[in-house]
Parts: C-alpha cells; sequence; structure tokens
C-alpha cells in the first residue's frame, strides 16, 4: 500500500491506462501547460506529449462533443471538465448524445468516453461555481455515475471507467483532492462500478453517504458511537448507475433504519430517489422514516457563515440519525 | 504610435484618480486575500485599468454594462461605493449583493452595472438580451459587454454575434485582450488570433484600441457606442491589454515568463498616463502624488468599512430564492431542519 493524494490517485490512474491503451488521451481546458486546474494531470503532457494531453479553448459543450466523436470511431477520450458546474454547458451533448447515441441507433457503436469532473462547496466559490450536480446525472439513462470520496476509489474507478465501454460521468470532489489515503500498490488496481464499500459495520442504522458526504458520514458515525451509543453501519455506493442496491438493502434489512446524506439539493435528490427504491423494496424492515440529509434549497451563497449552513456537517448527520433512531 | 490628444484637463484628471482608485483598491484586496478576509477566487484585473477606464467613460451614466468575474473595477468606474464593493469581497452583508455573490458576482443596480458573471462567456447572450430591451423600449441605451480573449472561444460568442447582428441590437462587446485565458496563451486557444475579425462572418464589424492607453480606449469605445447608439447595429472591440498579476491569487504562473510580465509593466497604463499629464502639463508632481494618496485613503477606508459589517443572518439563507407574495405565498422547503414552511409564513 502507498498512501496517496486523491489527485495523486487519479494521476497514476491516467498515466497508467495512457501507458496501457495508446488509443487513450486527455482534452480539456488548462490540463496540459497549466498542469490542470486541481492539479490532476500533473506531468502528463509532458510525459505523452501534445497529440494525447490536448489544451483546449473553453468550450465545454464542443469538447464534450469531440469526445463523443472520437469515442464513436473507437479512441478512448477522458475529457476534463474544470468544474461541475461548467458540465451544465455540456449537458446538451452529455444527454443527447452521449448517453442516446447507442440506444438510438440499435447498438450499432458505442461511446466509451469518460467526462471527469470535480464538484462540491466549501471554497466559497458561489452560486456559480459550488454546487452538487450527481442527481442530475444519476437521472440519465445510458451513463455510468461515479462518484469515489478515497484515494483508492478514485484510482480504482477511474482505470475502470476508461476500459468501460459506456460514457461515464466521472465526479471527483474539490474537498477531497487533497485527502490521503491508501492505494493498494498493485499495477492493475480496478474497482468495479455498482459494488458499494461498507466503510464501517454497525448494527443500529444504515447512513449512506454520497462523494464527499461519505467521509462526513464515517465522522459522524464516530461521534454516534462515542456519545450516543448509536452504531451505524455506513454505506458509500461508490457509483450510482450502476448501483448497488442489494448492499444497501441487505443493511437496511439488518439495521431497520436509514440516513441518505448528500451534498445536492433536496428535491429530486439522490437521496429522495434512493429512499423511494428502499421502500419499494424494504417497507416491512424500516422502523422509521427513512432520513435525508441535504444541502440547502438555495444558491450556493458566497458568505462563509452562509455557506457553511447551506450544506451537510456531521451535526446535521447525527441530528438526523438519532431522529431515526428515535433518540431525540 | 502617435498619441491621440487628450480630453479636457479635469477629464483626464478624473480617469488618472480612477485608474489609481481601482489599482489601490484592488492591492488591498490582494492583502486582505492574503490574510483570509476574502475567500474563494479573487480575480484582479491590475494592468486592465486603462481598459476599464477608457471604455466606461465612453458611456453615459444611462446606459448599461456588463461583465465577468474580474470586474471589482467596473464596480468601482461605475461609481458603486469602495465600502461595498469590499464589504462584497468580505462576505458581509453590506456588500453589493448582501454577501452571497462574492468577487466574481458583482452587481449594482442603481449605476447600471448588471454583473459580474463567473460562468465565462455566459454573459455575451444576457447582455445582447439587454440590447434587446433597449431595442424593444425604443430607449437611446447601449449595452456594453466585456468578456475575455478566452470567452471567444465559447459557442454564446458566434451565437450571440449572429443574433445581435441579425436584430440590429444596440450593443458594444468588448473582447479585453490580456492574451491568457486562464493558462491558455491566446495562440493556443484561438485559431484566429486578431480577435476584433472574430465577428466578422456574423456580420459584426470589429474594432481595436489599444487596451493600455486609457486615451485610445475611450476613443474607439466611444466611436463604438456612438455606431451602437445611432446606427443601431453592434460593434465588436478588441481592447489589447494585460494582466499583471496571476489568472487569480493561486497561479503559480508557470505559463509566461517573468520578462513578458516585465515588458507589459513597463507600460504599465496608469504610469504612463500619469508621466503624460504630467509632462503636459494637467497635473503636478505633487496632485499627482496627492491623488495616490487619496486613493490609498479611499481603498483603506473600504477595507475597514467591510471590516466593520456583519456577517449576514443565518435566518437570512433564504431570502430572495424566490419573489413571495405572488404565486409563492410561502417558502418550503427541506433542509436540515426537517420539512415546514420557512419563509414568508406571515404573507398572505
Ligand atoms: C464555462 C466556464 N468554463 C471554465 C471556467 C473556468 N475559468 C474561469 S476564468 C477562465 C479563463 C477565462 O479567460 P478569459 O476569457 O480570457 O478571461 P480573463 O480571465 O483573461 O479575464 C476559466 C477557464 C468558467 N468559469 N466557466
Amino acid at each position: 500500500m502507498a498512501t496517496l493524494r486523491y489527485r495523486e490517485a487519479l494521476n497514476q490512474a491516467l498515466r497508467e491506462e495512457m501507458t496501457r491503451d495508446e488509443r487513450v488521451f486527455l482534452m480539456g481546458e488548462d490540463i496540459g501547460v497549466f498542469n490542470g486546474a486541481y492539479k490532476v494531470t500533473q506531468g502528463l503532457l509532458d510525459e505523452f506529449g501534445e497529440q494525447r494531453v490536448r489544451d483546449t479553448p473553453i468550450s465545454e459543450n464542443t469538447i464534450v462533443g469531440m469526445g463523443v466523436g472520437a469515442a464513436m470511431l473507437g479512441l478512448r477520450p477522458v475529457v476534463e471538465l474544470m468544474t461541475i458546474n461548467f458540465s451544465l454547458l455540456a449537458l446538451d451533448q452529455v444527454v443527447n448524445h452521449a448517453a442516446h447515441i447507442r440506444y438510438m441507433f440499435g447498438g450499432q457503436v458505442t461511446v466509451p468516453l469518460v467526462i471527469r469532473m470535480p464538484q462540491g462547496a466549501g471554497h466559497q466559490l458561489g452560486p456559480t461555481h459550488s454546487h452538487s450536480f450527481e442527481a442530475i446525472y444519476l437521472h440519465v439513462p445510458g451513463i455510468l455515475v461515479a462518484v469515489p470520496s478515497t484515494p483508492a476509489d478514485a484510482k480504482g474507478l477511474l482505470k475502470a471507467a476508461i476500459r468501460d465501454e459506456n460514457p461515464v460521468v466521472f465526479i471527483e470532489h474539490e474537498y477531497l483532492y487533497g485527502q490521503r489515503g491508501e492505494v493498494p500498490d498493485e499495477d492493475d488496481h480496478v474497482v468495479p462500478f455498482g459494488k458499494a464499500a461498507i466503510r464501517r459495520e454497525g448494527a443500529d442504522v444504515t447512513i449512506v453517504g454520497i462523494s464527499r458526504m461519505a467521509v462526513t458520514a464515517e465522522k459522524a458515525a464516530v461521534q454516534l458511537a462515542e456519545q450516543h451509543e448509536i452504531d451505524a453501519e455506513v454505506i458509500d455506493p461508490r457509483t450510482l448507475r450502476p448501483l448497488d442496491l442489494d448492499t444497501i438493502l441487505a443493511s437496511v434489512r439488518k439495521t431497520n433504519r436509514c440516513v441518505i446524506v448528500e451534498e445536492g439539493w433536496p428535491h429530486g435528490g439522490v437521496g429522495a430517489n434512493l429512499a423511494a427504491l428502499i421502500q419499494e423494496q424494504a417497507f416491512d424492515d424500516l422502523d422509521a422514516p427513512i432520513g435525508r440529509v441535504t444541502g440547502a434549497d438555495v444558491p450556493m451563497p458566497y458568505a462563509k457563515n452562509l455557506e457553511q449552513i447551506a450544506f451537510p456537517h456531521e451535526p446535521q448527520v447525527v441530528e438526523a440519525v438519532r431522529a431515526a433512531c428515535g433518540d431525540l | 504610435m502617435a498619441d491621440h490628444p487628450l480630453p479636457e484637463p479635469e477629464v483626464a484628471r478624473e480617469w488618472l484618480e480612477t485608474m489609481l482608485r481601482i489599482r489601490r483598491f484592488e492591492e488591498r484586496a490582494g492583502e486582505q486575500y492574503a490574510r483570509a478576509k476574502i475567500g474563494g477566487f479573487l480575480h484582479l484585473a491590475i494592468g486592465e485599468e486603462a481598459t476599464i477606464v477608457g471604455s466606461t467613460r465612453a458611456l453615459r451614466a444611462s446606459d448599461y454594462l456588463i461583465g465577468t468575474y474580474r470586474t471589482h473595477g467596473h464596480t468601482l468606474a461605475r461609481g458603486s461605493e469602495p465600502g461595498r464593493v469590499m464589504a462584497e469581497l468580505f462576505g458581509r452583508v453590506d456588500g453589493l449583493c448582501r454577501g452571497r455573490g462574492g468577487s466574481m458576482h458583482m452587481f449594482d443596480l442603481e449605476r447600471r452595472f448588471l454583473g459580474g458573471y463567473g460562468i465565462v462567456g455566459g454573459n455575451l447572450p444576457i447582455a445582447a438580451g439587454f440590447a434587446l430591451a433597449h431595442d424593444y423600449l425604443r430607449t437611446e441605451d447601449v449595452t456594453l459587454c466585456q468578456f475575455g480573449d478566452g470567452a471567444s472561444n465559447q459557442g454564446t460568442f458566434g451565437e450571440t454575434m449572429n443574433l445581435a447582428a441579425l436584430w440590429n441590437l444596440p450593443v458594444v462587446f468588448m473582447v479585453t485582450n490580456n492574451r491568457f485565458g486562464m493558462g491558455t496563451a491566446l495562440e493556443r486557444h484561438s485559431a484566429q488570433t486578431d480577435l476584433q475579425r472574430k465577428g466578422e462572418g456574423y456580420g459584426v464589424p470589429g474594432m481595436e484600441c489599444d487596451g493600455m492607453d486609457v486615451v485610445d480606449t475611450f476613443r474607439v469605445t466611444t466611436e463604438a457606442v456612438r455606431i451602437a447608439r445611432e446606427e443601431r447595429r453592434p460593434v465588436l472591440v478588441e481592447a489589447l491589454t494585460y494582466r499583471f498579476r496571476g489568472h487569480s491569487m493561486a497561479d503559480p504562473e508557470e505559463y509566461r515568463t517573468k520578462e513578458e510580465v516585465e515588458e507589459y509593466r513597463r507600460r504599465d497604463p496608469i504610469v504612463t498616463f500619469g508621466d503624460r499629464l504630467v509632462a503636459e502639463g494637467v497635473v503636478s508632481a505633487e496632485e499627482r502624488a496627492a491623488m495616490d494618496a487619496e486613493a490609498t485613503r479611499i481603498a483603506d477606508e473600504a477595507v475597514a468599512f467591510a471590516d466593520a459589517s456583519p456577517a449576514p443572518e443565518p435566518t437570512s439563507l433564504y431570502d430572495d430564492v424566490y419573489v413571495l407574495g405572488g404565486e409563492v405565498q410561502g417558502w418550503y422547503s427541506v433542509d436540515e431542519r426537517g420539512a415546514g414552511v420557512r419563509r414568508g409564513e406571515d404573507i398572505g
């Protein structure tokens, strides 16, 4: 095991996949000479050259569309969008084309495109730069959605994403880039899609944490154990499409209680969807309504104090779990 | 290049004064950022003051201005109170946008500065929409829309040029070509580097000005605004300028050489204009120094004002998401406090 930062783990995955497969190439704004807005592509231009590490103009819709085209002809483009907020400019290409082309053309082609981008609040970037949009992509059939929360998963899932034949929306997190974690040494550390990770085992309640909120949920679970004698199981789904519902259901059947934590907005959120799935399949196993902890239902404000109360932290998770456990 | 004649002395003095005030304000903002009084991204326009002042001075007070995430100077040039601009940077309740927007999202309706936009290229269609409104409402107003060289590669650029030309809209587009979109040099991001020509195919004629020279920027923008106002058609002006600082505060600037930056710094628009005013007897060296001292005093005062302004009340989090009182009688929300009526429960 090596200890790596999340961004370094991603960098390794890119380097390894580019070395393994000549068809893999990168496109994005400031990924080359500037080494990436968040330094994920550090050093790759020097190593692989301009043919394979392409600085693009600021043209999100077009670079994603070009990724679609290149992928249709057999290349393996990995497009970096500077943040998920700017992916809204490319939403047309993602939904109307990347996601639908295979289906609409009767299965004649594949679109093995990976779109990487970070999301998340907490850096006071205001309403155009701070949102979490996994729910938007979760909504769309035809794409896969990854939300890695650890360096090991970041690496393993990115490698899996690049190798898969489907278009993948790969959602990183700005807060996590600097976080360290153990990453397996083997040169082929691949994490399969559709397999949740149980971050902590517990008997009293299941907490599902999405993206960075998996980390928040784990911290909350420690507090719950130490201060409230509540033994929480923490599940990180790691990918939202495909979703490992079985692992979540098995946990809920054991604990009979569930709280879902996400950074995005509540309406139509990941938690709303997951709560529906759980109650459809495990209604009789539930002893309490499924709890949700989400970002506030507002555009993300700039002011530090407002921003901090507009997305979930441990205390809100602790409170929601205690409510679900009848401890309040 | 032959210098264009100076305007009336008091006009020239005001230009120098405003450029100095923007510069000292932004320097202070940079310091406050280093002290963590300001969060998020801080994009300074140091080096671009002649472009800002020369272009905005070509507008009437009733005209509209719209820009990017690099617009502290634009708000100041339009007359916004420096204290309120700084308070916005501090995320305080007295900020222009009550601390909601921060550095990248300035706005001052009263002064017809209609924003500060964080999405590159996002402001171009909005500007054309303003111009559509001027046309529709048969006013004499003109909109000046500023964006960077990098933004000229967004799809919105071509789409907006086309519609503005097709519908004969009174709008002046100004591409502030500071030679970089973040760390990507012009030659690496745009096939057409003569940016004033980028609108030609759409029917938007181009003009160019020396964005390091406030007089030239004013002269060219004045003509562009006249065309928009009188001939009712869009114009694209390219202002050739340079930013002396990094793209934002966290920029190691590995994409350009120190020599290049030095070379442009020798053409500092404030120094050159100040020198010229002294040489031509418009201001004395003492007056110039006094102006500078006053600019510093105003910037310090802005910092003190911002520092004294309180943070927004936590209960204000849900204010202004919707207009209440019409179709929306109360603000129903699901958040960390649980489902329930939040704002405006007493309305109706
Ligand atoms: C749609 C979108 N894509 C990317 C970004 C990130 N970004 C912010 S500023 C910038 C460079 C813009 O360069 P330019 O238009 O030349 O303006 P300048 O910063 O030089 O004033 C980039 C890529 C963004 N804010 N919005």
